[in-house]
């Protein structure tokens, strides 16, 4: 036992002791998805073209992430030489500097091939400060079987009273058939994304030009009014407790006429392995109101150098890699058009192999209707879709997403919600001083 | 009470406590259970308990994307490190405070209980930059410090327990006879509170093994111990249950069999002073 003990205590010292830092090694922050995980399958590719460059990867759930990757930039911790973030880091990150700008990308890069949605949320001030890896935005996948029997049509470009017809007349409880799946899980990622994107269309905003609150106004309660009226008739039990995961198990499980969600559950839906209805998905555009919004968000996961990072060469070289024309082509060639990371180049939508894919047109056409700096009907003074691209966002809009997610649970009444979110919002954006 | 009636009154109790195991023991058999299912079983509604296809393919997956092996001996060394560096501090700490006691020991010890009342995530940024200036961040060296500081109360408040029972009057014996200080600590007291020494050690390196802030923010590619190898198999865009279960579940095997063939010790630890 002695022996066991020291000799325990002697590695551990020889562990805690080694530490030497390679010159070249770049150290990449990255969401756990399936495209992140394929693309870290597929960098021998990357060292292969630069041997001199080592690359070791940190995967992560993306709140963690988000938590680690926010407190090393802020701190110009050095950690990180490339992180993965979002469309809503990317514009508050570039004002402050915390990124490298990457505007002297190759010119066989082709940044004019970049979606020009999603290169307008990652641009600040003329500057491209990330390369988007996938972009994403939200549409209508629904269940083209039940549709029939309910003797209903989807349009290309649904309304919000349709969908609301349509999931009613697809409801079927005693077979546990829900005629709409929507998120209800409180979080700024979760319903209140998807309830910001929504209200959009219903011609309500988190904010007007003067960043007073607006959620005491008549729209936010036309569209919590519907959402929750929608989802009591015809959403699924517990939905205040559902969020992408759940919503993806309850559609893949056969359980939902309709869901409105990211792009990228597409694959997901479609995908014979895992889905029991894949061969009965049928995709619409995000629906609207009339008023020239529709309820669809846009996201891109982005490749961004921070900083404070001391291999920023280096770390282009892997962006301009990941984000090209050539990966998207690598990942075709190993593993088909199917599972290439949608929603970044023009030049992929343009390809006739990739056009074959059943949810590229509606994906594409979901993206370009998308306008991060013009999000609302009325004009505001924050770009951002599902979010407003200020700090204090995530706080805020979590803390709102609890008041839906307890209205939805009948907890509290709209109005209550309504009223409790204004209240929060105004006492956080006096604490921020963007109000008096 | 008649012979039947003390029966049945075991077989009560019997039946209670297993259920009361059992119900505490489910999450993690359905994790374990769910490790062996193909990603479609691990979300079927209703839930699939054992009339599923048992695979392997999960733990597979994982093996070949992660480093299992590194994530778990920086494990070993981040929570046998701190605890033995703890243990370091802690005993001749608790000796003092159990023989020598000032005016202001049980404030002292007040005081350093009330250290973990603060909400770690209060001081992460100036841990941060301290580390970020020292070098330590995603080092062992760094994990293991600020491990030891955050369960040093801990292990002090339970060899402090321990050495209150151990009589006086033995330790002054020692003196008598000519033992230091050194001597006192190292070759009368220790020997004696090896139990209760033990049960600090096997508690403190189950509480290291499951710190899951400090060792997720503190860290990045070198030094990240299994709960950044857990934390990389959830997705909240993605049905990745299957395998983020076989990757729990290899995390939570080596502490789980630890404290198999140890609890005796850790229940004679966790109770001892009690019951008087």
């Amino acid at each position: 036992m002695k022996h066991l003990v020291s000799a325990l205590a002697g590695a551990i010292a020889v562990s805690m002791a080694a530490a030497p830092v390679l010159a070249d090694k770049l150290t990449i922050a990255t969401v756990n998805n399936g495209d992140m995980v394929r693309m870290q399958k597929l960098t021998d590719d990357f060292t292969a073209k630069h041997p001199d460059i080592e690359l070791e990867w940190v995967t992560l759930e993306e709140n963690v992430l988000r938590q680690r990757v926010t407190t090393d930039v802020a701190t110009k911790g050095g950690q990180y030489d490339v992180m993965t973030i979002g469309t809503y880091e990317v514009p508050i990150w570039g004002k402050k500097g915390w990124l490298v700008s990457l505007n002297d990308l190759p010119a066989s890069y082709d940044v004019g091939d970049i979606l020009p949605a999603i290169r307008s949320g990652l641009t600040v001030d003329g500057n491209l400060y990330a390369a988007p890896f996938y972009g994403e935005s939200s549409m209508v996948m629904y269940r083209t079987d039940l549709m029939e029997k309910a003797g209903l049509e989807m349009p290309e470009a649904p309304t919000w009273d349709f969908i609301g017809k349509a999931a009613r007349a697809m409801t079927d409880r005693e077979n546990e058939i829900y005629g709409v799946c929507l998120r209800g899980k409180a979080g700024w990622g979760e319903n209140a994304a998807f309830l910001t994107a929504t209200a959009n269309s219903f011609g309500a905003k988190w904010f007007d030009m003067d960043w007073q609150p607006q959620f005491t106004g008549e729209a936010w309660k036309k569209t919590l009014s519907y959402y929750i009226d929608l989802m009591n008739d015809a959403g699924p039990p517990g939905a205040s407790s559902n969020g992408f995961n759940e919503n993806l198990a309850l559609f893949q499980s056969g359980k939902c006429g309709m869901w409105i969600d990211a792009t990228v559950a597409a694959s997901f839906v479609t995908n014979s392995n895992d889905s029991a209805v894949a061969d009965k998905v049928g995709f619409a555009l995000a629906p609207d109101n009339g008023l020239g919004k529709r309820g669809n968000w846009l996201w891109a996961w982005s490749l961004a150098i921070p900083a404070g990072t001391k291999q920023a060469e280096s770390a282009k070289k892997f962006v301009a890699w990941a984000t090209s024309k050539e990966y998207l082509e690598l990942v075709a060639s190993k593993e088909g058009w199917a599972n290439v990371p949608p929603g970044t180049r023009a030049s992929l939508y343009a390809n006739p192999e990739y056009a074959k894919v059943p949810f590229a047109k509606m994906t594409l056409d979901s993206i370009n209707s998308a306008d991060p700096t013009k999000p609302t009907v009325d004009p505001v003074p924050y770009v951002g879709i599902q979010f407003v691209a200020i700090p204090e966002f995530q706080g805020i809009a979590t803390a709102v997403g609890q008041q839906f997610s307890a209205a939805l649970a009948g907890n509290i009444t709209v109005d209550q919600a309504l009223a409790n979110a204004q209240r929060i919002t105004e006492r956080a954006m006096k604490k921020a001083r963007y109000i008096k | 009470m008649s012979r039947t009636a003390i029966d049945y009154h075991k077989v009560l109790m019997t039946g209670l406590a297993w259920g009361i195991g059992l119900m505490i023991f489910f999450p993690i058999l359905w994790t374990i259970m769910t490790s062996f299912k193909t990603e479609a079983d691990a979300i079927a509604s209703p839930p699939l308990f054992l009339g599923f296809d048992w695979t392997l393919e999960n733990y597979s997956e994982v093996q070949e994307r992660s480093n299992y092996f590194r994530h778990f001996w920086n494990s070993v060394v981040v929570s046998f490190g701190s605890t033995f560096l703890g243990l370091l501090i802690a005993i001749p700490a608790a000796w003092a405070m159990a023989f020598v006691p000032a005016k202001r020991t049980k404030d002292v010890l007040m005081w350093m209980l009330s250290t973990k009342m603060l909400p770690p995530v209060g001081v992460l940024i100036p841990i941060y930059l301290l580390f970020r200036d020292t070098g330590l961040l995603d080092t062992l060296t760094g994990l293991v410090l600020v491990l030891t500081l955050i369960n040093l109360p801990i292990i002090i408040w339970m060899l402090y327990t321990y050495f209150k029972e151990i009589p006086g009057e033995i330790l002054e014996a020692a003196r008598m006879d000519g033992a230091t200080l050194w001597a006192e600590i190292a070759h009368v007291l220790t020997p004696m509170a090896v139990p209760g020494i033990a049960s600090t050690l096997l508690l403190n390196v189950i509480l290291a093994w499951n710190e899951a802030f400090w060792t997720l923010n503190l860290t990045a590619a070198k030094a990240a111990p299994l709960t950044a190898f857990i934390a990389s198999y959830s997705s909240p865009e993605g049905l990745f249950y299957a395998k983020l279960s076989a990757a729990s579940t290899m995390a939570i095997a080596p502490i789980l069999i630890m404290g198999w063939f140890s609890q005796k010790q850790l229940v004679r630890g966790l109770t001892f002073g009690a019951v008087k």
